[in-house]
């Protein structure tokens, strides 16, 4: 059974208004991002940096991995690698459907 | 080997300390499900990438879907969070009356994210025509924020027994999350019905203070959580938490990219 002393549990909540400024500020940030004139894979970029970022001052401090055994973080991104694992392997199949569509003869030109 | 295998081996018994969550079973029961859950998400978001990324057609979302209002349901939601936090906070100090009124304001924020994605659907079906049998962007879109909104009816309920709980022990529990159900699924209706953003902030404040009631009507009887006792509460915010994580990767990847 852990117990809190009064002095860790003020330093958690004062902690707790830090991460939530944080999320407050990334959350501005990435509205931001989307109307500046930036490339889209430049802006995709940055969207996916600042939602990692959040996810991850999200899983540290408010759901305390942070101060958990280093296994169950583990077992935390466990889902994280297979859909990033299941994304490559996606890959080649997307490649083809992508070159099938570009390169497709229009339906209309076809029946000309 | 660790001293619960070696109890487990010698007496064939379950070790009543969990190696990796000293504080209970049920705290890691909690992460393997959330583990198992978050894949489900995972496939679903790979999945709406693949669409995506195979179609040179694909809309711009932020051209469809309504980027402020979202982007406030984004911060609800995180407000939600520091609520939870600060009732697991509460309770950890023994403060009970602290814990019920953070767990009714997170309930308040949960309600009320509710209510606005039922504006924001409605919205989007009747006005701008889009339907999850339309295309790929419509279906991949109700898909995925209808499945994560159920999850936050889940939290909602899970949260609501666990104020019942706090209150007055299992019957309190059952009690309060049939209130909180109804008092959801009014606050989806009549947003929904009246398609007005402010029906769902007044039916979500309604729907919250009648658990309010309820639960101070409850109250009374020896307390369930304390400040040595308090996994359930954890535990439900683990719950809570991962629903706001998965949020942030939605309104990241459905709205904004």
């Amino acid at each position: 059974m852990t117990v809190h002393t009064p002095e860790q549990l003020a330093h958690e909540q004062r902690r707790y208004l830090q991460v939530f400024f944080w999320l407050a500020i990334l959350t501005a940030l990435e509205i931001g991002i989307i109307y500046t004139p930036l490339t889209r894979f430049a802006i995709g970029s940055m969207l996916v940096l600042l939602a990692a970022t959040k996810a991850t001052l999200v899983a540290l401090f408010y759901m305390h991995l942070a101060v958990e055994k280093r296994t169950l973080a583990y077992i935390a991104l466990t889902p994280a690698v297979l859909c990033v694992f299941l994304l490559f392997m996606l890959m080649p199949d997307l490649g083809a459907f992508t070159r099938a569509l570009v390169h497709a003869t229009p339906v209309a030109a076809a029946h000309e | 080997m660790s001293q619960a295998a070696v109890a487990e081996h010698e007496f064939g018994v379950e070790p009543a300390e969990s190696p990796l969550t000293p504080e209970s079973w049920g705290k890691l029961g909690m992460w393997v499900f959330l583990a198992a859950d978050a894949m489900s998400f995972g496939g679903l978001l790979a999945g709406y990438g693949a669409l995506r990324y195979g179609d040179p057609t694909w809309p711009i979302p932020k051209n469809i879907l309504g980027i402020q209002l979202t982007a406030f349901m984004t911060f609800l939601l995180i407000c939600s969070s520091v609520t939870m936090v600060e009732a697991l906070a509460a309770i950890r100090k023994g403060d009970q009356a602290g814990l019920r009124k953070f767990l009714v304001l997170t309930v308040l924020g949960g309600m009320m994210f509710l209510g606005f994605q039922a504006f924001e659907w409605t919205k989007l079906i009747t006005r701008e025509g889009q339907s999850i049998a339309r295309d790929n962007f419509g279906a991949t879109f109700f898909i995925l924020t209808g499945f994560h909104g159920c999850h936050v009816f889940g939290g909602v309920t899970y949260l609501s027994a666990v104020l019942g709980r706090a209150a007055r022990g299992v019957g309190g529990a059952i009690v309060v999350a049939l209130v909180a159900i109804l008092a959801t699924l009014g606050v989806i209706v009549v947003t929904a019905s009246t398609v007005s953003g402010l029906a769902a902030v007044a039916g979500a404040l309604v729907g919250a203070g009648v658990v309010f009631a309820v639960v101070s009507a409850l109250a009374g009887g020896t307390p369930v959580y304390s400040a040595h006792s308090n996994n359930e509460v954890e535990i439900a915010a683990l719950y809570w938490h991962f629903v706001d994580l998965i949020w942030i990767l939605v309104f990241t990847f459905v709205y904004l990219i």
